[in-house]
């Protein structure tokens, strides 16, 4: 056996802890981690800290298992898109064999464990948005329609839901409102990533909006979707999770949002090409940042509430 | 020829075998933090039977 050879099954056959751990998507398990721990925070009621551990814990473990089966189902088309040719599995690290399993482990793992811990309201829910993202948005509509994110957000909407209901059992308005924050956020959000990235899309073969309908359709689109997810958010201030911290964010974050996107609605391509994308590639850094700021001001109201200062 | 023991193989499947055991560990000491609140709680008590009429 050669040293070329030994090397060769040391890139593909022997995956490290951290390869393992990629699968699970930890950047959008993040994102998971954050609004599921505000969605929990924020509702009424009590989890012991160390079940409340554990809910954010398993909702986390939930969102990477279908990341892992995401990467399994879609390495056909991560092997030619420059942002996703170093993923475990197109990169020879991990076989796709191996993704399924962790992915189909830790799914049911994290289901029942969340039953066990907290209730089956919120079990059901982290079930349906495994199997939403993986089957609805994945297998169907990602190859399908050009509103592929637009429906396949829901499933990076619920974990806020997922919090709520695991300490209230139930769900509500403001967790509905929780949900629709995200589900109206993330067109825009991943919209604008898509006008400033190459065609990496086109070559995949996957139907982004930008590739079937043209830039000005998706620029359109952001503008439209900007301003219903301006009357949500700035809406949701007036809800149980609401106060006047939140209402300040939301006013604030929501006009800079509109201001942005009806500055890219009136860019041409060739705007775009002599600026190297500089307004969509800001408008996509400050989406986070709304995110971020939107979620933190509706945790800050529950911090605060019991000091008499948070909510109205 | 055989392999060292500091061949890059023995030192993914090491840190492999490392992080799994203290995944397994976290996991067993999350379960029975768990099982010790739920008890705690009552949670995990016998629900009174029902009288019969």
């Amino acid at each position: 056996m050669s040293d070329a050879s030994i090397n060769t099954q040391a890139q593909q056959g022997e995956a490290s802890f951290g390869d393992y751990f990629a699968l699970l998507k930890p950047r959008v398990m993040s994102l998971v981690v954050f609004t599921a721990a505000v969605g929990l925070l924020a509702a009424p009621g009590h989890l012991h800290p160390l079940v409340a551990f554990c809910a954010i814990l398993f909702i986390a473990v939930g969102g990477g298992a279908s990341g892992a089966l995401n990467m399994w189902y879609d390495s056909d088309i991560d092997q030619i898109m420059t942002r996703t040719q170093s993923r475990p599995i197109p990169s020879g690290k991990v076989t796709r064999e191996e993704a399924f399993a962790i992915g189909i482990t830790l799914s049911v793992m994290a289901v029942i464990m969340l039953g066990l811990a907290t209730n089956w309201v919120a079990a059901g829910l982290l079930a349906f948005t495994i199997f939403f993202y993986v089957v609805i948005y994945t297998m169907w509509l990602k190859r399908w329609t050009p509103q592929n994110i637009v429906i396949g957000g829901a499933a990076g909407a619920f974990p806020p839901m997922i919090g709520w209901a695991a300490v209230t059992g139930g769900i509500s308005i403001e967790s509905v409102l929780m949900f629709t924050l995200i589900f109206m956020w993330t067109p825009p959000h991943f919209w604008a990533l898509c006008l400033f990235m190459k065609s990496d899309y086109k070559d995949a073969g996957v139907p982004m909006l930008h590739v079937t309908h043209g830039r000005a359709v998706t620029r359109n689109h952001i503008l439209v979707y900007t301003l219903i997810l301006a009357a949500i958010a700035v809406g949701m201030a007036f809800t149980a999770v609401g106060g006047l911290i939140y209402l300040t964010v939301a006013v604030v974050m929501n006009a800079i949002f509109i201001v942005g996107a009806v500055s890219i609605w009136r860019r041409s391509d060739a705007d775009c090409e002599a600026d190297n994308h500089k307004r969509e590639k800001s408008f996509f850094a400050f989406s986070l940042m709304y995110l971020f700021l939107h979620f933190g001001a509706i945790l800050a109201e529950a911090a605060l509430a019991p000091y008499g200062l948070g909510g109205w | 020829m055989g392999f060292g023991h500091e061949h890059e193989i023995h030192k993914r499947r090491f840190g492999r075998n490392v992080g799994l055991a203290l995944v397994l560990a976290a996991f067993v000491a999350l379960l029975m933090g768990l099982t010790m609140v739920k008890i705690s709680n009552g949670d995990l008590a016998p629900r009174p039977a029902q009288e019969s009429n």
